[in-house]
């Protein structure tokens, strides 16, 4: 026989709660119990209402350019619970529910959005990175970290997050290369929310899935509903527990939707249906959860009101705190240039603060005089 | 003439590019159906079709890649990385290939291109999408490097670009993509690569400068009643030092202002051009008002990094009063 088969593959796309709110007992028992799932619907909740929150404070020009999480919760969430607290999250920018369930303050976020550094100063002990704002530059970052853990000799892992788009760039195939060819224990989040702004999936990607594309790189791949908390959690699980007892990568695209704008600078209705918006509105990863507390006795609508009421108090005293932060120094951005400022920067930093030219040490001791020669 | 912001000027500049060129064409990130991030290829995808106006994959190293196989190919693509920030993963493909292919060909190779990018702060951005930087580009060899401070400017010179033989880099500032409007004719024409535009004519000292920043030495010199001459450089590289030289010998001072950091920023080259031809003339050393050595800060601190009126009206006080 001239050919014979050399390599076959299938992708398997895990549901258990799916978007009608049936719960699949058999796949789902024991992957999430009732009380953590309580804990995470109000995880959700909570986040929701801050990105709410957040796209009003962007409206009325109290805060920055925003991206909205909305629809996308599950995905950080389900990571987040799945992982130890002590593994890496490797973050772009649209994981505020896994973040802020690690430990991460919501005010961080908001100061970010606000344009103020000190949302960035992550206390290293929630083993988090900053937001990525480049697309794609931090699935290396993971691997990097992740490698030092193997290193080191520790059990720990990374797990990183990015989307559909974030696929395309180069970094991510050095990055999957790196960790499949060096066997580094990390794990590749695709959170495929189908649109890259405003370019669609099938612009970024031509096979049948995203999950796919890990397979060229010789590591396990795996597809889960990304709306779905039991689907997403059970699917880290298994990868995390692959990443650590092999040593070995693993690729997972969550199937979500980004039902809000890119940022609160983009407009979606210039580029998708409205249709479409509808349709995955009724796949809200929240509202199934909710469901199915429900229908097991473990939510009603009093707890449902004193939940919104805890937001509400929540969202606004973390506003407040963003808001009400002393503003910073004026000369803060030099402060983090270099474990020691250099004395040309010294000499720019005093420049700045006394409104002088800084070619001249006496201008800045007397800048009034300063044009006298 | 039509009233135009220089969004909407570059914009008529790319449609009459098209419309005279079928080899012109745009890709990019967002480019089409939406118009790009800040509208600047707004229609062009319904008018001139999705074979021409080309939603690329979220790579900007495949954007400005596959454009030089365009370019080489014979074909005059425009393509637009986003925003300033994200420059980094295409640097590779531009300055190790479409700066260098004419030279490393013989000329058998050329990468006609012209690269869009939106630069600079003063818009309440997010991390990266506030960078000023031309002097990087200026300083790789076989790159041309533009940056127009007005619509008018800005649409004779891109048509100018996407005309040029060899690469350029299209540098948009982003402050002043909607902060006023301008006449600009209808009719198409060009401005050409190199040559400086005297905004206005003085006697007691040259401001050089480019980009945004224009706009605050404008005012600066409105409101210091000096008799000021003003530069706008237009082109970073190559640049008109004529132009520069005919303004210092008369003026005997100069003030240099740009938005990217000082050392090693394109003030440092004019300062150093000055000292070679100019020496003799000067009256006063030549005062650079820049950007600092720092990373741009996120927005809450972005006017402190900035050059402002302030600071350039303190140089034009210091350096007049030498």
């Amino acid at each position: 026989m001239p050919f014979k088969t050399v390599f076959s593959t299938e992708i398997q796309h895990l549901s258990i709660l799916n978007e009608h709110g049936k719960f699949d007992a058999k796949l789902g028992k024991d992957v999430i119990p009732d009380q953590d799932l309580i804990t995470l619907y109000e995880q959700m909740t909570l986040c929701r209402h801050l990105d709410e929150i957040a796209f009003k404070l962007q409206r009325s020009g109290r805060m920055g350019t925003y991206p909205q999480n909305m629809g996308q919760e599950a995905t950080s969430l389900g990571a987040a619970y799945a992982l130890e607290k002590t593994d890496w999250l490797v973050p772009c920018y649209r994981e505020n529910c896994g973040l802020f369930y690690r430990g991460l303050p919501m005010e961080y976020i908001l100061l970010h959005w606000m344009g103020d550094e000190r949302g960035n100063a992550i206390p290293r002990e929630l083993y988090m990175t900053p937001l990525a704002i480049p697309i794609g530059t931090q699935m290396l970052h993971a691997t990097g970290l992740a490698w030092a853990a193997k290193y080191r000799g520790e059990k720990q892992i990374a797990c990183t997050f990015f989307g559909d788009g974030a696929t395309s760039e180069g970094d991510f195939h050095e990055a999957a290369n790196f960790a499949a060819n060096l066997d580094i224990p990390v794990i590749f989040f695709c959170q495929n929310n189908f649109w890259a702004i405003s370019v669609p999936g099938k612009i970024q990607c031509s096979a049948p899935t995203l999950a796919q594309r890990g397979i060229a790189y010789g590591m396990e791949c795996m597809q889960c509903d990304g709306n779905d908390i039991f689907a997403v959690v059970k699917t880290v699980r298994d990868a995390a527990a692959i990443a650590r007892t092999k040593s070995r990568p693993v690729f997972i695209e969550a199937v979500t939707y980004r039902l809000g704008d890119h940022t609160t600078a983009d407009d979606a209705r210039r580029y998708r249906d409205q249709a479409e918006v509808d349709m995955w509105k009724q796949r809200d990863p929240i509202l199934r959860v909710r469901a199915l507390l429900k229908e097991k006795k473990l939510w009603n609508d009093s707890k449902e009101a004193a939940l919104k009421e805890r937001a509400e108090r929540e969202i606004t005293a973390a506003v407040a705190r963003a808001e009400n932060i002393t503003p910073p120094e004026r000369a803060d951005f030099f402060n983090y240039m270099f474990a020691e400022l250099n004395s040309d920067l010294r000499m720019q930093r005093d420049t700045m603060l006394t409104h002088s030219l800084g070619e001249d040490p006496s201008q800045i001791e007397s800048p009034a005089a300063a044009s006298s020669h | 003439m039509a009233n135009l912001t220089l969004v909407q000027a570059i914009n008529l500049a790319l449609v009459q590019e098209m419309e005279k060129d079928d080899r012109v064409i745009i890709l990019g990130e967002d480019v089409g159906p939406n118009g790009g991030v800040f509208r600047v290829t707004e229609g062009l995808h319904k008018r001139f079709g999705a074979a021409r106006v080309v939603d690329s994959p979220l790579a900007e190293s495949g954007i400005i890649g596959t454009s030089i196989g365009l370019a080489m190919a014979g074909l005059r693509p425009v393509p637009e990385i986003q925003f300033d920030g994200f420059l980094g993963p295409a640097y590779d493909q531009i300055c190790s290939h479409a700066a260098r292919m004419r030279t490393r060909t013989r000329g058998a190779f050329t990468v006609p291109l012209t690269i869009r990018i939106p630069v600079g702060g003063g818009i309440h951005a997010p991390e990266l999408h506030s960078d000023s930087p031309e002097a990087i580009y200026a300083h790789t060899p076989g790159l041309k490097v533009v940056m127009p401070s007005s619509p008018y400017d800005a649409k004779g010179l891109l048509i100018s670009a996407i005309r040029d033989p060899d690469p350029v880099m299209f540098f948009e500032p982003k402050r002043i993509y909607r902060a006023f409007r301008e006449e600009v004719p209808e009719d198409e024409y060009t401005l050409p690569i190199g040559k400086a535009r005297t905004v206005c004519e003085g006697d007691d000292l040259t401001i050089v400068s480019w980009g945004a920043s224009v706009v605050q030495c404008m005012q600066a010199i409105e409101k210091s009643g000096k008799s000021i001459e003003l530069i706008d450089l237009r082109t970073i590289y190559p640049f008109d030092m004529d132009a520069v030289e005919a303004s210092v010998k008369k003026t005997g001072r100069c003030v240099i202002v740009h938005e990217a950091p000082k050392t090693c920023g394109f003030g440092a080259e004019i300062a150093a051009r000055i000292m070679e031809r100019c020496f003799l003339y000067l009256e006063a050393p030549v005062q650079r008002v820049t950007g600092f050595d720092t990373i741009m800060p996120y927005y809450k601190l972005e006017l402190e990094y900035m050059p402002d009126t302030a600071r350039i009206e303190r140089a034009i006080a210091d350096i007049g009063a030498y």
